[in-house]
């Protein structure tokens, strides 16, 4: 019950950021903000000794019981592991968003809205059972990214990233959607960890591969996986806080945490381990080598973001193929899986400390075009040793966290080349070739974004600005990460033992009993030269010899073709999109109410008039009616009289008044009928509408309705028919039909006893059908303010030219 | 809208007081005989609107300085205040309560939830009404 709070906590805050950021203006909001993700951290620390023992915790909070949706916080290894990426990271980019973020320039209370929201969004992700919960959570992390995203909304760029990001995360969001929808018809459960329970049987249903496909389509989305990593390149045009926590640490491995959660129910299936394996290789190779090709230090970073992200895809799409090998905890087999999360948590560090360095040199020298950069070495010496640090690791070296994880990946790979399994054996061969040439790539461009920026000439008269050394402040969230890097170099155990064996007992229960049962023992050196090794130092030598070569082959990127683009093909279905559906809008919305008016009139009478044709629903019956009086028909006959004056009238004054002679003769009725209430109110919107209808008067447009076509006349007078017969018609059916019994002896039975009145029909209003009345009154506002702001917008267009569109 | 009509004017100035209390009384009545929040409203928009029509927008504007679009938006929150505030009691939304109290002056007298929905009701109508009327009126 208290995590699940505790998830909120993060807006919760939020609530009080807008206030501290106007009233407190000589404090920097940040340090307010850093508080949230500090104390989320050591909470969540507390459940790291339970949970390495292989427990877990709930909380549940129910939402909507009738329908089996409620909030949880889930908490097992993977969703601690990522709920101390989230807080922890968050910690660190806050932080370093202080010294990012100008207090005096920047609008600070939007931008900690928007991150503490995206927080708890994150953090309900990662820890909701409940799939309905998780859909709503990963929907908020889609909306509060393209907030960030679009922070600087004054730039092009900006909004046309966070509009890129939105629709192809959020199109795959829907697609999750209905995977889920599919499980919860196959389970009958929205809960993840009981359609785990029932794995086996889920395997055997039809709409088994369905299910997989859309949930699929929903992690590749969101983890920027090929042919949708598009939007993370142009999602760069966020401030780089957002970018190093959103697009590189947390945000992104959301379909990373979406594959690991569902591999216990989905590995059953050969295609989800070929189609997870397949898609993430090709992205980890199509990143790394088009990273290369980029000229923006945050280019290259998105670009190596993407290839990463498809490593540690592939590595949870062999961890799948586990599942269907024998006894694979005790063979190769049982590397993935551990090397998958190992991976995640050493790539969340130098990928965050990266992106806080590419911050800084932007920063510190106006640029990050790294043809504009170079020789920064010696002006920005720490920057450039937590940059060399980031690097090397990324590019799996030795001594740095990336070496590990990199032998443990080409170790998960290896095992690919062994499985024999739907595909021919062959395929695991091509793919570890693929790895092998993708992680040369890695190295390449890992040299080139620390080399081309530090090292060199150094130009000082293309920079914006002079260079010189980033505040303390700023560089205390890199260099932290810089050492947690090294660190993990040095005792891979004790962080494999701590936070990667519960999340890998979590991924693979069908190997894993709890977590000390996950055998993987990390090692720098095992003793002997090994085929991972090998591959290793074969990586170096080549990515050292074409990194050498590269100013004379990195033209060769311009060989490809700009219109063959993915980009492009997006672009166009945006362009197609919008032009082609303004044009099929603007083919019926031609700007005048007469003709909405008879689309709406004809389309009622069509298809009440239909159904009544069809159903045969007629029921005409004069039985128990009233006998009819000469006041009736007295006052019938002033009622006609006055409509047929309004419709022949010449001047539309007369029109209005006969109009409203027909409204009181309606009252007089009601008073006839004994219905006072009715009569009362009818009278008085009368009398306003008549008011009203003289205060317009003087603004509605010369148009007379005689000097109409024939035809349009015609027509309309059809349509007026049609409805004044469908009215009638449904009158007297209303009247007639005695299926059903009246309600009138309940209300009149419980009026007093039940509900405290006299009154019935002003009862009704306020408590039997109150509803009705609260969404009426809300209509009615609406109405009342969206009439104000047609006519305040046309004045003030009017009133000053200089307001542009 | 100018006008410069003795008569109306002085009529005016007696009858919307009339009509007003009229509108209160309707409201206040409205849960054993004829009336409501709703007719209140519209009667209260309907006085409002004589004054519109015997002075000017200017004048009327002076006399009651009212910012309509509050008005709507705390009627708004009241009605649904009432109906969400059952949730605190732990009944369904939007379940009235009501008892009977001996108030000095009025003697017996039924106090109902239901009274403060069609206050929101009430303000609801009166301010739309009136931004409506007003927007339109004042657009030249």
């Amino acid at each position: 019950m208290i995590s699940v709070l505790l998830l909120f906590a993060p807006v919760a805050a939020a609530l009080f950021v807008p206030f501290l950021a106007s009233r407190l203006r000589g404090i920097h909001t940040g340090w307010f903000v850093l508080a949230v993700p500090v104390l989320l951290f050591i909470y969540y620390m507390g459940f790291l000794p339970q949970v390495k023992d292989g427990g877990v915790h709930i909380g549940e909070l129910s939402w909507i019981p009738s329908y089996g949706i409620s909030l949880t916080s889930y908490i097992d290894g993977l969703s601690l592991m990522f709920s101390l990426l989230i807080t922890g990271i968050g910690a660190l980019v806050v932080l370093y968003s202080i010294f990012y973020l100008d207090k005096a320039k920047e609008r600070l209370g939007n931008f900690y809205v928007y991150l503490l929201m995206f927080m708890t969004a994150m953090l309900g992700v990662v820890q909701s059972d409940n799939m309905i919960a998780l859909y709503g959570f990963w929907e908020l992390t889609s909306i509060s990214s393209f907030l960030l995203i679009g922070y600087w909304y004054t730039r092009d760029r900006s909004r046309f990233g966070a509009l890129k990001s939105m629709m192809i995360t959020v199109f795959g969001g829907l697609m999750m959607l209905g995977g889920f929808v599919l499980l919860y018809l196959m389970g009958g459960t929205f809960s993840v960890r009981e359609l785990v329970s029932m794995a086996p049987e889920l395997a055997e249903h039809s709409l088994f591969t369905w299910a997989l496909v859309l949930v699929l389509l929903g992690a590749f989305t969101k983890s920027a996986q090929f042919p949708f990593y598009i939007w993370l390149p142009d999602a760069m045009e966020a401030p780089t806080p957002v970018s190093a926590y959103l697009h590189s640490a947390t945000m992104v491995k959301a379909g990373l945490y979406l594959v690991a959660r569902f591999t216990p129910i989905f590995a059953a299936s050969e295609i989800w381990v070929w189609l997870v394996t397949s898609v993430g290789v090709l992205t980890l190779f199509w990143g790394s080598f088009f990273a290369v090709k980029q000229t923006d230090l945050k280019g290259i970073l998105a670009f190596s973001t993407v290839s990463q992200l498809g490593l540690i895809m592939s590595l949870l799409g062999a961890s799948a193929a586990a599942f269907h090998v024998e006894g694979a905890a005790e063979t190769m087999f049982k590397y993935a899986g551990f090397a998958a999360i190992f991976h995640l948590v050493n790539h969340a560090a130098f990928k965050g400390s990266l992106f806080m360095v590419a911050g800084i040199v932007d920063h510190e020298t106006g640029t990050r075009d790294i043809r504009k950069l170079g020789g920064l070495m010696a002006l920005m010496p720490v920057t450039f040793t937590i940059a060399l640090i980031g690097s090397l690791s990324m590019a799996g070296l030795p001594p740095f966290g990336g070496f590990l994880s990199k032998e443990l990946f080409l170790t998960g790979m290896l095992s690919l080349g062994e499985l024999d399994l739907f595909a021919p054996a062959s395929w695991g061969t091509v793919l570890l070739v693929v790895a092998w040439i993708a992680s040369v790539f890695t190295f390449i461009y890992s040299f080139y974004f620390v080399f081309r920026t530090f090292t060199g000439k150094h130009k000082p008269d293309l920079l914006p600005k002079s260079a010189h050394e980033a505040p303390a402040g700023m560089l205390i969230s890199p260099a932290l990460l810089g050492l947690i890097v090294v660190a993990i170099f040095f005792v891979p155990n004790f962080v494999g033992d701590w936070i990667v064996k519960p999340a890998v007992a979590a991924v693979q229960p069908f190997m894993y009993g709890s977590p000390a049962d996950v055998d993987v023992h990390v090692a720098a050196w095992h003793g002997h030269i090994t085929p991972e090794l090998m591959m290793t130092i074969g990586i170096v030598i080549a990515g050292l010899v074409l990194y050498w070569l590269l100013p004379k082959w990195q033209g060769a990127y311009r060989i490809f073709p700009e219109y063959l683009t993915l980009n492009r093909l997006y672009d166009s279905t945006m362009i197609f999109a919008e032009t082609g559906m303004n044009r099929l809008s603007r083919s019926y919305m031609n700007g005048l109410i007469r003709s909405y008016l008879i689309y709406m009139f004809a389309g009622i009478v069509i298809i009440v008039l239909g159904s009544m044709v069809v159903k045969d629903a007629f029921a005409v019956s004069f039985e128990g009616t009233a006998p009819i009086g000469p006041i009736e028909i007295g006052l019938l006959a002033v009622l006609v009289a006055s409509v047929v004056t309004t419709l022949i009238a010449r001047k539309r004054l007369t029109a209005i008044l006969a109009l409203g002679a027909a409204g009181y003769v309606v009252a007089l009725l009601f008073v006839i009928f004994k219905a006072p209430d009715l009569a009362l109110t009818q009278l008085v919107i009368e009398t306003v509408s008549v008011a009203l209808y003289l205060l317009a008067f003087y603004h509605l447009p010369k148009l007379s309705r005689h000097d109409e076509k024939r035809k349009f006349r015609v027509g309309n007078a059809i349509i007026a028919a049609g409805v004044g017969l469908m009215m009638a018609l449904l009158a007297m059916s209303a009247s007639s039909q005695k299926a059903l019994p009246s309600i009138s002896q309940f209300y009149k039975d419980t009026v007093y006893s039940e509900a405290g009145g006299g009154n019935i029909v002003n009862v009704i209003l306020v408590d039997y059908r109150g509803f009705d009345t609260l969404f009426e009154i809300a209509v009615l506002s609406i109405a009342a303010i969206g009439i104000l702001g047609m006519i305040k917008l046309r004045l003030s267009r009017k009133g000053d030219q200089h307001e542009k569109q | 809208m100018k006008s410069s009509d003795v008569i109306i004017q002085t009529t005016t100035k007696v009858v919307f007081f009339i009509i007003f209390l009229f509108a209160i009384h309707i409201f206040f009545a409205g849960h054993y005989t004829p009336g409501g929040g709703f007719v209140g409203g519209l009667l209260t928009a309907s006085a409002i609107v004589l004054l519109l029509l015997a002075f000017d927008i200017r004048t009327v504007r002076k006399a009651l300085p009212f910012n309509y679009t509050v008005i709507i938006a705390i009627g708004l929150l009241l009605a649904l205040g009432t109906a969400a505030a059952s949730i605190l009691f732990n009944v369904p939304f939007f379940t009235h309560a009501y008892d009977y109290f001996n108030l000095p002056l009025f003697g017996e007298t039924s106090l109902h939830s239901a009274m403060l929905f069609d206050l929101g009701v009430y303000l609801v109508v009166v301010g739309a009404t009136m931004n409506i009327i007003l927007s339109i009126g004042s657009d030249d």
